[in-house]
């Protein structure tokens, strides 16, 4: 328990590392930050671009993070991902239709289709939220809700499948968003997550103990006199507005927000309280950390950033279970 | 989806203070009863806790009434023991507000009776079966309520650890609780001062353990396939393998 402000604290030194290097790291090198000072270029390039997508790509783990970890809590479940509500496949549906409807990718370029873009994602993963909830008629049962999910997802993937056939020229920016992508991160999009992040990470936090209730079953959290349905419509809306503005800006990173609860735990044992608090620090540096070497590895080339954390988390999922079997006999 | 009613024609008052074991074949309906008198299943009836409506109740005043224990609960695998327990102060504490001494003494004081002080840095999830039940008994001893409800509280518990359990529910209905458990173990449940036999979703039988009524209406609910039978000062019931006729020695 003692071990959480430690922790906290290790986690914001290394995200400050961690926006130190993304500072310095880009196609022209550390030299843009050294001339930042006298070069209006580089000041742009440090000011305009590193400095706000490397703390938009934590802003988007943050929020993937805490998404995870209240979607684990929730359902009880520790593989539950942000995106098991059908906000990913919302997402994918609103900007496969916005794209057709605007004749992309050329215009996709563009400031304002792109904010355009931005916003039908967002609207589109809380509307395949708000699908799975009309599914599952409520928030009551946990169960119902995840097949809802899960058949949410089906559906709108597919009808995503027939708009992307309808208008194959959407393809390519498609895949675009569904990689994952931080490099279009600007200070716009960073001012938008933070606002959703400090009331979510706040609400998120209040109701922690709803979360520590549920996990030893519904009944024994009825008992404890916990409000379980409000509580969990409001951890909802928290996992449907942080899983929204993420897919909303960065498009589709999968595994951080399985991946940073799972982390956490391994290096502490916590209440929901300072779990979901760690899960988004954790979330937030998994990503800065990701988008730092996805600009590396191939430079000058950029790989997307989604397509790492999917191998690493990938990796690490594999471990985990492999872990889990081979310690599960006994348990 | 349809409902379907489980139990009927219930009509039942359970004496404060006194410990009531709830027994029955299988799928007799009697964790479905324990479920109602806990209010987590609807009833068409009411149901009653200290003469006022349990669904009038505020959640957390009835939580600090009514303790419940539920069967195999699942998860909190990442807890520590400790954490468990504290959540049994759940009702006691004000929103937001950090455990105070008297939630840590609580909880403190239930890992002890249940012999789990020891392990309780430990993980939940890392715990064997019966640890992990003790755990959670305590979780239910620490919220304090003068009634506990137990929905087969000896699952994975040895024997001595079913003797220490006993100990806990002798102590707390001495302290003036009442505690209500479904139990299979009816070698136990005849410690109890009162046996609730149900069957069919029904109740067959309502009566104090030592009664012969309370024996014979326990042998009959099983089939006569038990036999209650009198061991130094308190009562076993015995598997038979064939029914119990009164004529069965009789030669045909």
């Amino acid at each position: 328990m003692t071990r959480a402000p430690w922790l906290a604290l290790a986690l914001l030194l290394l995200a400050c590392l961690a926006l130190a290097v993304g500072v310095s790291v880009g196609s022209t090198g550390f030299d843009s930050l050294r001339h930042a000072l006298q070069d209006p270029v580089a000041r742009q390039i440090v000011a305009e671009i590193r400095l706000p997508r490397t703390l938009g790509a934590w802003l988007t783990g943050a929020l993937l993070g805490l998404g995870g970890a209240v979607a684990q809590g929730l359902f009880r479940n520790p593989l539950a991902d942000p995106f098991l509500l059908g906000s990913a496949s919302g997402a994918m549906l609103a900007v496969a239709v916005a794209l057709a409807w605007w004749g992309a990718p050329a215009a996709a370029a563009a400031l304002v289709p792109r904010l355009g873009l931005t916003g039908a994602a967002f609207v589109g993963a809380l509307g395949g939220v708000m699908l799975t909830l009309l599914l599952a008629q409520g928030v009551q049962h946990t169960l119902r809700l995840l097949l809802a999910g899960v058949v949410v997802g089906h559906v709108l993937g597919a009808v995503k499948d027939l708009v992307t056939l309808a208008a194959p020229e959407v393809l390519a920016a498609m895949v675009a968003f569904m990689l994952g992508n931080t490099s279009l991160i600007g200070w716009q999009a960073c001012g938008v997550m933070a606002a959703v992040l400090l009331p979510a990470l706040a609400l998120a936090w209040a109701l922690a103990r709803v979360l520590d209730g549920l996990s030893l079953g519904e009944a024994t959290a009825h008992s404890l006199g916990l409000p379980l349905a409000p509580m969990r419509a409001a951890l909802v809306s928290v996992l449907a507005l942080a899983t929204g503005a993420a897919v909303a800006q960065a498009g589709l990173v999968g595994f951080v927000g399985l991946a940073a609860p799972h982390l956490v735990r391994s290096l502490a044992r916590l209440t929901h309280g300072p779990l979901v608090v760690l899960s988004a620090l954790m979330g937030g540096l998994l990503l800065a950390v990701a988008d730092i070497v996805a600009r590396v590895l191939i430079a000058p080339q950029e790989l997307p950033v989604g397509v790492l954390t999917a191998v690493l988390g990938g990796t690490y999922l594999l471990w985990l279970m492999y872990r889990r079997t081979r310690g599960g006999g006994g348990r | 989806m349809g409902k379907v009613e489980i139990l009927h024609a219930l009509d039942l008052r359970l004496p404060a203070g006194r410990w009531t074991a709830v027994v029955g074949p299988n799928g007799a309906g009697k964790s479905t009863l324990l479920r109602v008198l806990a209010g987590l299943l609807p009833t068409a009836g009411t149901v009653t806790l200290h003469g006022r409506d349990l669904r009038d109740w505020p959640a957390r005043e009835r939580a600090r009434q009514l303790a419940w224990l539920g069967q195999g609960e699942p998860g909190a695998e990442d807890l520590s023991a400790y954490d468990v327990a504290l959540l049994g102060r759940l009702p006691h504490r004000a929103w937001l507000a950090p455990p105070t001494e008297a939630d840590h003494a609580a909880a403190r004081q239930a890992l002890q009776a249940t012999q789990v002080w020891d392990l309780r840095a430990r993980r939940l999830g890392d715990l064997s079966g019966g640890e992990r039940q003790r755990v959670l008994l305590a979780r239910a001893l620490a919220v304090q309520a003068p009634v506990l409800l137990m929905d087969e509280p000896l699952a994975h518990l040895d024997p001595p650890h079913q003797a220490d359990w006993l100990a806990v529910v002798r102590r707390l209905v001495a302290a003036g609780g009442t505690v209500v458990s479904v139990l299979h173990e009816l070698g136990v449940a005849l410690h109890a001062d009162e046996l609730l036999i149900v069957r069919d979703g029904a109740i067959a039988h309502h009566g104090p353990c030592a009664s012969p009524d309370t024996h014979r209406a326990l042998q009959a609910a099983f089939d006569e396939r038990i036999r209650v039978l009198p061991v130094q000062g308190s009562w076993v019931a015995l598997p038979q393998e064939e029914p119990i006729h009164a004529d069965r020695d009789t030669p045909h």
